[in-house]
């Protein structure tokens, strides 16, 4: 019966190839990514008082409260003439993007139920909405830290000894490896989520000890002097990396090495990858178990 | 032929598991991996009852669709008529990717773009024109086809004054009509299309229609289009098929496919009620709803005349005075009409009597009747009184004010004569 040459443009079946990624339909759907990202930022503060001055306050208070218990009470070092309110808003501004993006992406499919179950479109343009939305946030909160940068730089007394090294041109590969860690998990907790909502639970409060893990508020060399057994946990978790490479290339202070940045891009590209195989292969699917 | 086939389905199948995902899935779905890394069969695929919600299945797993096959050539409008239940929302959730059938494929030459529901993805805190660009690139317009159109979908939507504000301050009227008007604009080479059409008021609809009309007519465009309005299958569509069960029973042209489906539903319920047995000297045995070819019925097409069986038993005392009546009324209880003779005009003789009141056709409007059948002697005595003995439903094939469905345009369409002076 279809022995007739007919090209046909696209089949719609059960079977399906592991990576089946069609980057050509994602292209296609450009313009609702842009969409998509414009609704993220002009809704989230529509009918506030202080709007978009939520994205400075968060991390702010944060880092006073850290500086306050860790480094004045618990009197973490923090590295040489460097100020330990800037050390925390360093890690704090790094570790809250890929917090956002993993939190932000880890429930695509519960969230967009109404939509996915209504009409197709690429479903990874809503992940990554909330990814490139994000860097929207994390630019705002990138310059609250350089405008504190430049007063601890220039005017504090006594003038702080902090200054970026030059591998600070490679920043922008931080923030999309960054980016793409956060995606890359979020993508395969919202695919299991879609079935086993325990995952949601587990991914508030395993957030929260993943930067209690990842040498957010005290410098990796520390924790390794004072608890060696166990500093390998902090040491190959790749957001540790990103984050004392983020402190290396803008205070100078951290540990980093080609080495570790390496093996920081191999997980994440690992771990994108098989968020988008398993999130690839759950949206074909999903409403049916959701 | 001639005509080139823009969407083929072969054999799609969709199982379903029934009750509540919990205890048992991950073993099911431990199971079906063990399965499948020995190259074997999913086991559960062999399962599974074909979906019929009122009886009680044997398994977990049900056939939502099972194997179905048709073709669509391009430019034909083909309905999609079903009760509930049958099938038709996963069907047409599989066109339009949502989902994956479970077993077998379609082929496409075309673009699809669906729409099972108007105004998807819309967000009250934007104003309408934002959600004109949302909604329309959700659908897969891209943000340029869109501007181009701009200004006729804002006109098609009647909401120009509003076209700033955000869509929470609208009501829920005029967020339709934007929706719809994003809709109907889009351009794809096959429309899918769920009842979009019942919504907003009958200016609107009209329109609605109109539009549809447009868009499969002139512009030739492939379109799928599932509803329950017998009449816009018949205005709309070329060919349709009947879902029952997940199955497709019947492939044709959409009149004789909507004949077939009220057919079917005939034989799925006929209203009959029946006391043969009654000890009273006069009573009434049976009641029941017949169609032209004296079978039992209860849903009849516009045009097509409804009868009445009656059946009574008559005593020597009631036969020259008593009276059997019937009354028909709506669904909203409102009497409609009554019609009623005198036993002695037909009948001479005591004894067991059938009757048979034919109701006029397209006269009663699409809708619910009962019908009360009273045996009496009027204003003395009341043998038996029926009430809502039968129900019987008015199905709309195409009468004149069937652009009006939904809406109460009266209870019974009458030939008026018009005339200019």
């Amino acid at each position: 019966m279809s022995t007739k040459n007919e090209n046909w443009l696209y089949t719609i079946s059960a079977k399906q190839a592991l990576i089946s990624f069609n980057f050509k339909e994602v292209w296609n759907y450009r313009d609702l990514l842009f969409l998509f990202v414009k609704r993220n930022i002009i809704t989230v503060y529509k009918q506030t008082v202080l709007g978009p001055l939520w994205y400075f306050i968060q991390p702010l208070f944060t880092s006073i409260i850290f500086t306050l218990i860790f480094n004045n009470m618990a009197s973490i070092p923090t590295g040489e003439g460097v100020p330990s309110f800037l050390f925390n808003l360093a890690g704090i501004t790094s570790w809250n993007y890929f917090k956002e993006c993993l939190t932000g992406t880890s429930d695509t499919f519960a969230q967009n139920q109404g939509i996915f179950g209504k009409v197709y479109f690429p479903r990874v343009i809503v992940p990554l909405s909330t990814v490139v939305t994000n860097l929207f946030k994390f630019g705002i909160q990138l310059l609250v830290f350089i405008g504190f940068y430049i007063y601890y730089a220039f005017f504090s007394d006594p003038v702080s000894n902090v200054a970026p090294t030059k591998a600070i041109i490679f920043l922008p590969i931080l923030v999309i490896l960054m980016g793409l860690l956060g995606l890359g998990l979020g993508m395969i907790i919202s695919s299991m989520t879609t079935k086993y909502r325990d995952l949601k639970v587990l991914v508030v409060f395993g957030v929260q000890l993943l930067m209690y893990g990842s040498a957010v508020m005290y410098p990796l060399s520390y924790f390794k002097q004072k608890l060696p057994d166990i500093s390998w946990i902090v040491e190959y978790n790749p957001m540790t990396i990103i984050i004392e490479a983020f402190r290396y290339m803008t205070l100078g202070v951290g540990d980093y090495s080609l080495l570790k940045i390496m093996y920081a891009i191999v997980i994440t590209i690992i771990l994108f990858l098989l968020g988008l195989v398993i999130f690839n292969k759950t949206e074909k699917s999903f409403i049916d178990t959701i | 032929m001639g005509k080139e086939i823009i969407l083929k389905t072969e054999n799609i199948s969709k199982q379903y598991r029934l009750g509540v995902v919990g205890t048992g899935t991950i073993g099911h779905d431990l199971n079906r991996w063990w399965y499948k890394i020995r190259g074997k069969e999913d086991p559960y695929l062999k399962v599974g009852d074909s979906n019929d919600r009122s009886t009680k299945g044997y398994s977990d797993y049900v056939w939502a669709l099972q194997d179905v096959s048709f073709d669509v050539e391009q430019g034909e409008v083909l309905g999609i008529i079903g009760k509930n239940g049958a099938g038709k929302s996963t069907l047409l959730k599989i066109l339009s990717k949502v989902t994956t059938p479970t077993t077998g494929e379609i082929k496409t030459k075309g673009r699809i773009a669906s729409l099972l529901e108007v105004g998807t993805g819309f967000h009250p805190e934007m104003t309408g024109k934002e959600n004109i660009f949302l909604n329309g690139t959700i659908l897969g317009m891209t943000k340029k086809e869109i501007q181009s159109k701009l200004d006729e979908i804002i006109d098609f939507s009647g909401c120009r004054r509003y076209i700033d504000t955000p869509v929470k301050r609208y009501s829920s009227g005029m967020t339709v009509r934007l929706a719809f008007a994003v809709a109907a604009h889009l351009d794809p080479d096959i429309l899918v299309i769920d009842e979009v059409l019942a919504v907003g008021d009958a200016e609107f609809q009209n329109k609605a229609i109109g539009k549809m009309q447009e868009i499969s007519g002139s512009n030739g465009r492939t379109v799928l289009f599932v509803s329950h309005n017998m009449a816009a299958i018949k205005t709309l569509c070329t060919k349709a098929i009947v879902l029952e069960h997940g199955k497709v029973k019947f492939k044709g042209s959409a009149d004789e496919a909507v004949d077939f489906y009220l057919k079917n539903e005939i034989t799925s319920s006929g209203e009959h009620y029946a006391h043969e047995t009654s000890e009273k000297s006069s009573d009434i045995l049976s009641v029941s709803v017949l169609d032209s070819q004296n079978e039992l019925c209860s849903v009849f097409a516009f045009n097509h005349k409804a009868h009445l069986k009656i059946k009574v038993k008559v005593s020597e005392k009631h036969l020259p005075v008593s009276v059997l009546s019937v009354r028909v009324i709506d669904q909203y209880e409102r009497p409609i009409f009554t019609s009623e003779i005198y036993l002695k005009d037909f009948i001479n003789s005591a004894g067991i009597h059938s009757f048979n009141i034919e109701f006029p056709n397209k006269t009663l409007t699409p809708n619910d009747y009962r019908a009360h059948v009273i045996f009496h002697i009027p204003n003395q005595e009341l043998i038996r009184n029926l009430e809502s003995v039968v129900s019987f439903n008015i199905e709309e094939t195409g009468s004149e004010l069937h652009k009006y469905a939904g809406l109460d345009y009266g209870c019974v369409v009458l030939d008026c004569k018009w005339n200019k002076i």
